[in-house]
């Protein structure tokens, strides 16, 4: 089984109702490949919830993702307002989110602690009137290589 | 119980998916937030909500949701009925309100994919 993927995809800020057409290529195209199920559906959450957050939040970015036979990557860098306190968005319920964001379903405050309950290691950054950086690793199980 | 039968116990019309139909069900989400939905919603289960934008597709395509009921009589707009025959997600609408068709699923034997979440420590924010 070929386990490896590179891919970058540019993200336009605000733009709604393309919200999720990224992730749902990326989960299929992994699933093609023959992703563990429990991997593909933690993938498919954190670019998913990363992907919402730049359409909801940044000015544009950029979601990579890198795949080899021990691990995915997912890297998220947007141009945006960045985030004041990132402690706060870390916690459950916390969100700025805008009356269109929670009118689309979202803006709950659940979306970076469910990214850092997919990830194996979670890392983010954040400038404010720069952008947002995450880095989220997803181990693959050992007996998939 | 299968799909059928849901749409049975429902009375519901389905919109999108009737070749799935038979698709076994044990379990059911039910929100309007997709966050939430996102954060507990298991595979294989339904998904009843209100919602009917086209990313309660999108969700329930990165969630393999078996199908979307949606409730209240919801009918979704033409972009969400499209992108769920592409993405092959099953769409029913039921006029029933979001507690009675939850109710009536689970007193036939549907159980909720989560039973409590969270924890019991309340911080406030």
């Amino acid at each position: 089984m070929n386990l490896n993927y590179e891919n970058s995809f540019e993200i336009q800020g605000g733009s709604f109702l393309k919200a999720g057409e990224v992730s749902v290529f990326v989960k299929k195209t992994l699933q093609r490949m023959g992703l563990p199920n429990d991997i593909l559906r933690k993938v498919a959450i954190a670019t998913y919830e990363s992907e919402i957050n730049i359409i909801s939040y940044a000015r544009c970015g950029v979601i990579h993702i890198d795949v080899n036979a021990t691990r995915v990557l997912i890297d998220v860098q947007d141009e945006g307002p960045g985030i004041e306190d990132i402690q706060l968005a870390m916690r459950a319920g916390y969100s700025t989110a805008s009356e269109e964001i929670r009118e689309m379903g979202f803006g709950a405050g659940m979306g970076i602690p469910n990214i850092m309950s997919c990830s194996d290691d979670f890392q983010i950054t954040s400038e404010v009137n720069k952008g947002t950086h995450l880095k989220v690793m997803i181990r693959m199980p050992a007996n998939t290589n | 119980m299968t799909l059928y039968e849901i749409m049975d116990i429902l009375d519901a019309k389905v919109l999108v998916g009737r070749k799935y139909l038979g698709t076994e069900i044990y379990t059911a989400f039910s929100a309007d937030l997709l966050s939430d939905v996102l954060a507990f919603a298991k595979a294989k289960s339904i998904l009843l909500t209100g919602l009917t934008n086209p990313q309660i597709v999108r969700t329930a395509s990165i969630l393999d949701i078996a199908a979307i009921i949606l409730v209240r009589g919801k009918i979704p707009q033409t972009e969400t009925l499209r992108l769920a025959e592409q993405l092959d997600i099953p769409i029913l609408t039921t006029r029933y309100i979001l507690f009675e068709a939850s109710g009536r699923l689970y007193t036939n034997g549907i159980r909720g994919c989560e039973i409590k979440v969270g924890t019991d420590d309340v911080i406030a924010i």
